[in-house]
């Protein structure tokens, strides 16, 4: 029985993209080989140890443990969607100045996780970022940098959102004058 | 890690997920969040020829009220479930479990029809399954029927789910309203699984007795189990330091303990009497 490759089309990283591949692709290979997109990690292949983490429709994912064409019409984010050299996301920037990483193979999936983590809960306890780390896997760190990482991201995040809202304020109080 | 080849199609309703089921000789299997099903076919321990890919059937997502049961839609991941209103409100100890399933990330993913219908041992859903007399209700060639956990699970990933079927929801019992709940494990470092897992359930009416317990065990062995023995030692009787001792001393008495390079028997049965120790004395005794 021959079987046909099928259209996969995801949007990564706010851009539409689109391969045929076989119904058995990982959608961590098809992110790699296919889309170019090798941030993203594969450690245990296991769905163990979280290197290769991404968002898939705002949640966090393991993307060795799921198919490309699983993910047909989601939005996907990977770490390159993040932040570039010259504006790190506040996680990456949160991970360097707290060397939350040492050889860095695990770093896109934690991140990953993380902002998983973040996006459920803003303000985590160091209890609840251990344990939102369950399910990923540093051979280096021993952790303890990372959960600074976190920490100091969840609060450069805050504070992002917190003058995004002043600038929309002030931005309304503005108009509001003009129009009046 | 590759799995062999399959072909893979989307049903997009439940009759048509039993209908392709049948036209697939047997070589056809469902699947929705994968997170069961594809670690065993990237292992090539189970090899279908096409996988029919259920997750867009959006009926099988609800949870709602019936009765005196909660539905819970076969497609409602471990994440939603830990969050749903419905769930927490009426049966907190679905939530306490389904939260310590897994990672993160696994349960973004990881379903509770698909968790119940790959009925494996060392789930920790079952535990609560079993305290919560769940139901499991499938959608079948003759139309719909419905099988208590204890009858629909019969072996270590063998269920009676009858062939060209589809588990739609899980029912679970809602506890008296008097009641507390709690779900403890001691689980694997590595793999995080229950070692063993105890879902317990129980409240004492306004004379002080112990009028309501349920216990369900999973981890230890081929399959869960309620702990019987436990609870009929301690209905009718005032909570105490002694009396949970004394019953939990019996948690071992239903199961079968198994016996692995990483715990031996002797230990899970210890491990069994502890930890339904712990969980009667943080429902019972503390404040």
């Amino acid at each position: 029985m021959a079987i046909e490759d099928r259209e996969v089309t995801v949007v990564v990283n706010g851009q539409e993209r689109s391969a045929a591949v076989e119904p058995r692709k990982l959608l961590v290979h098809y992110l790699r080989d296919d889309l170019g997109l090798t941030g993203t990690h594969i450690g245990c292949d296991t769905s163990q140890c979280g290197a290769c983490s991404i968002m898939v429709n705002g949640e966090a994912v393991k993307s060795c443990t799921m198919l490309a064409v699983q993910a047909e019409g989601s939005e996907i984010t990977t770490v390159e969607g993040l932040g570039s050299i010259e504006h790190l996301h506040p996680m990456q920037q949160s991970f360097w100045e707290e060397h939350g990483l040492q050889c860095g193979y695990c770093t896109p999936g934690v991140i990953m996780a993380m902002l998983g983590l973040l996006k459920e809960n803003p303000n985590p306890s160091e209890e609840e970022i251990r344990e939102g780390m369950e399910g990923v896997i540093c051979r280096c760190t021993g952790y303890q940098f990372i959960v600074s990482a976190v920490q100091k991201a969840a609060k450069l995040m805050a504070e992002a959102e917190e003058q995004k809202e002043e600038t929309l304020v002030a931005n309304l109080v503005r108009e509001g004058t003009h129009n009046g | 890690m590759i799995p062999v080849k399959f072909d893979y199609i989307h049903a997009e309703s439940v009759e048509q997920a039993i209908r392709l089921q049948q036209e697939s000789n047997g070589e056809g299997k469902l699947i929705a969040g994968g997170h069961s099903l594809l670690p065993l076919m990237k292992f090539r321990l189970t090899e279908p020829g096409v996988l029919i890919d259920i997750s867009r059937i959006s009926q099988l997502k609800e949870v709602r009220k019936e009765g005196d049961r909660i539905v819970v839609g076969a497609l409602t991941t471990h994440h939603a479930a830990s969050n749903d209103p419905v769930i927490k409100e009426h049966i907190p100890l679905l939530a306490d479990t389904v939260r310590q399933i897994g990672d993160l990330q696994v349960r973004n993913r990881g379903t509770i029809g698909g968790n119940i219908a790959h009925a494996d041992p060392a789930a920790d859903l079952p535990a609560a399954a079993f305290a919560l007399d769940a139901q499991v209700i499938i959608q079948g060639e003759d139309g719909e029927e419905t099988m208590p956990v204890d009858q629909f699970i019969v072996g270590p990933l063998i269920t009676m789910m009858p062939e060209n079927s589809i588990v739609t929801a899980v029912s679970f019992a809602i506890p008296p309203r008097h009641t507390r709940s709690v779900y403890l494990k001691y689980f694997h470092p590595a793999s995080g699984y229950p070692v063993v897992g105890v879902a317990a359930i129980a409240g004492v009416d306004e004379s002080g007795v112990i009028d309501f317990v349920r216990i369900g065990i999973t981890g230890v062995g081929d399959i869960a189990y309620r702990a019987e023995s436990v609870e009929q030692t301690l209905l009718g009787q005032t909570p105490s330091e002694a009396m949970i001792q004394e019953a939990s001393r019996l948690a071992a008495e239903e199961g079968e303990m198994g016996n692995d390079f990483f715990t031996s028997s002797e230990y899970r049965e210890h491990l069994c009497k502890v930890y339904t120790e712990r969980a009667l004395r943080s429902i019972l005794l503390a404040n």
